[in-house]
């Protein structure tokens, strides 16, 4: 069993056809769970496998799955959250572009596993071409009866359709996504109750990221346990990571949880190092939402150790020290990049995405950015850094989702890490234009 | 979002009384659309229709479409409006031929997303969010759109153009001006 579990034929001419992708192993899970496997034994060998929610939450896949109500005569749902919005990710879309079947065939064997016999993938709408891709792959599954009725003679039958979105990076929270998804503004559901119970139309359903989704096709393969000998410790298995930023190969990179962050940054094999021979200065490791680290935090833990590329390790230290893997957005900055500017990026992000529905992050991401603002337009004082932390502290644990979490975490770890800039940008306002932040369009900035 | 809401009170009405009415391809789109889910829970595809409903009518969604809209799926037409106002994709009033969105979060603003947005104001002649004068283009910054690895990037209708520098710019440009026809998700 190879280090590649996803990305094992995602270079080979044709592999998004059906023709390709079954010459390639394809439909071979299918085909074993079909004829070999009952529904349960599927759960049990997620269950085995360790697999943990690849969208940035990192839940049990197996426990989610064995949370799901199954009242008599109500039908159940599998979704599939290709609602992928978090900054610094794209792995999701890379892995449906490459290989569309990769996804399908997991989302046949998973709504098996978990008696759903109507199954969408919920695809952010600006991913459009994706959608075409997914939907034709879909019309070949469907041809070749691994859609449709009496699945390869089974028995079983599936209905899988697509769904967009509108351009919201809520309905990547998966209570918001089944709102949107019943035609609705993506506005959160409190919860209980889950969508275990009550998910789409109020039926009991399983939400998964593309990525998790996937993963379940080399599980059923080769075994839950096989899978779990992948990894380091509870983070079994292989993780897609989206990596950018100021590195000289940026993309997405499949590899083995556990591998130390500084060999991910500067091997050839991975990101290949910083660009132009710069210094590297910070990371942010898991998406926009995760706290950013200093070099010296990202690449060892606190206590010295070598930092590794796991749920376990990154979190090493908690939020003092540490950080989260979440989606795998990996944003590499070099010496130059402005920590204040960067965070500005995220603040506004979070500030038009927030649903408006929480009063404290409807209103605390809009003072964020304003105050984040007044630090690029060289108008803050030194007492905006203390309410800046006042306001993020205000947000965390106080809304119905976690995007108020999401909002306030990066502007956090700022403040906790690089303090010193934002009062560099107080007593030299002009610091923002001293700055160099381009690398590609340097020469071109003038022009 | 917020802009997006109070943009909603200046809703354009279609000043035209040709009847709205999907084209014959796009009313079999719907059919297939509806299939998709329970026959009691059609209210799902509002969000696909309106992509098709914008694709349709010119780039926007006026008021008089949206009632369309609603009248297909036999709901109110305020459930239209609240959802197209909350989804940025959505334009509520009407948009240059080609609508270019500019992604400016952090890793493109790192690889110069701001150098982009100018260099393209001059190129056009308009500012962000006007219509160029030649009715062509217009810019829209927009959040992440999952191009990281790529960046600078921006996006017409449902193509990425990625990897930018200016040159590719002028010629993305050109070859548009060439084409002339408007850009479109679906």
């Amino acid at each position: 069993m190879s280090k590649k579990l996803l990305l094992t034929y995602d270079h080979i001419p044709g592999i998004n056809t059906l023709e390709v992708y079954r010459q390639n192993n394809g439909y071979k899970s299918l085909e074993k769970a079909l004829k070999t496997m009952k529904p349960d034994d599927i759960v049990e060998e997620v269950k085995k496998s360790g697999l943990r929610g690849r969208g940035g939450a990192g839940f049990p896949t197996g426990m989610k799955w064995s949370f799901l109500a199954k009242p008599e005569g109500v039908p159940r749902h599998l979704v599939c959250n290709a609602d992928e919005s978090e900054p610094g990710t794209f792995k999701d879309r890379y892995l449906m572009e490459r290989i569309p079947h990769l996804l399908i065939e997991g989302m046949i064997v998973s709504s098996f596993a978990l008696g759903a016999n109507t199954s969408y993938i919920y695809v952010r709408g600006e991913y459009f071409y994706i959608i075409k891709i997914l939907q034709n792959a879909i019309k070949e599954a469907y041809a070749a009866g691994l859609l449709g009725k009496n699945i390869l003679g089974s028995g079983y039958d599936l209905d899988l359709y697509v769904q967009p979105g509108g351009g919201a990076y809520i309905c990547g929270e998966e209570t918001a996504l089944l709102e949107s998804l019943e035609g609705k503004r993506g506005n959160p559901r409190l919860k209980p109750p889950f969508p275990a119970v009550a998910g789409l139309w109020g039926r009991p359903t399983v939400v998964n990221n593309v990525e998790t989704i996937a993963a379940v096709v080399p599980i059923v393969n080769f075994g839950g346990d096989e899978y779990a000998k992948i990894g380091i410790g509870k983070s079994t298995g292989t993780k897609l990571i989206s990596a950018s930023g100021h590195i000289n190969k940026p993309g997405v990179y499949e590899i083995e949880l556990g591998v130390p962050v500084e060999e991910f940054i500067y091997s050839d094999e991975y990101c290949g190092g910083i660009r132009n021979g710069k210094k590297l200065k910070a990371v942010v490791a898991g998406g926009s939402s995760v706290p950013i680290l200093p070099t010296e935090l990202i690449l060892t833990t606190a206590k010295g150790e070598p930092r590794l590329m796991s749920y376990e390790s990154l979190s090493d230290g908690g939020f003092a020290t540490g950080t989260m893997l979440g989606s795998g957005g990996f944003i590499a900055m070099d010496e130059d990049t402005s920590i204040v500017k960067n965070l500005f990026t995220f603040a506004r992000f979070y500030h038009h995405e927030s649903c408006g529905q929480c009063s404290p992050c409807r209103e605390g991401t809009g003072w964020m950015e304003k105050i984040l603002k007044k630090f690029i337009d060289g108008k803050a004082t030194m007492s905006d850094i203390d309410l800046l932390w006042d306001v993020q502290s205000k947000i965390e644990g106080k809304t119905i989702c976690p995007l108020g979490e999401a909002a306030a975490w990066p502007v956090a770890a700022a403040i906790r890490h690089f303090r010193h800039e934002f009062e560099e940008y107080v007593k030299n306002p002009q610091s923002i234009h001293d700055v160099k932040h381009y690398f590609r369009l340097n020469n071109l900035v003038e022009a | 979002m917020f802009q997006d809401l109070f943009e909603l009170e200046d809703i354009e009405l279609m000043t035209t009384t040709t009847e709205i009415k999907f084209s014959d391809s796009a009313q079999q789109q719907v059919q297939e659309i509806l299939h998709q889910y329970p026959a009691d829970k059609s209210k799902s595809a509002l969000l696909p229709l309106l992509h098709l409903a914008q694709a349709e009518f010119d780039g926007w969604l006026s008021a008089p479409v949206m009632d369309y809209v609603a009248s297909i799926l036999n709901i109110q037409p305020i459930e239209v409006y609240e959802v197209a106002s909350f989804y940025s994709m959505f334009n509520l009033k009407p948009t240059g031929k080609y609508l270019i969105e500019v992604c400016q979060t952090s890793s493109c603003w790192m690889n110069g997303s701001e150098d982009i947005v100018r260099y393209l104001e001059r190129t056009i002649q308009a500012e962000t969010g006007q219509i160029s004068p030649d009715g062509m283009f217009q810019i829209k910054t927009v959040e992440c759109l999952g191009s990281c690895g790529t960046a600078p990037m921006f996006q017409i209708g449902d193509k990425y153009y990625e990897n930018l520098t200016f040159e590719k710019i002028d010629t993305i440009l050109d070859d548009l001006r060439k084409e002339n026809k408007r850009s479109r998700y679906v």
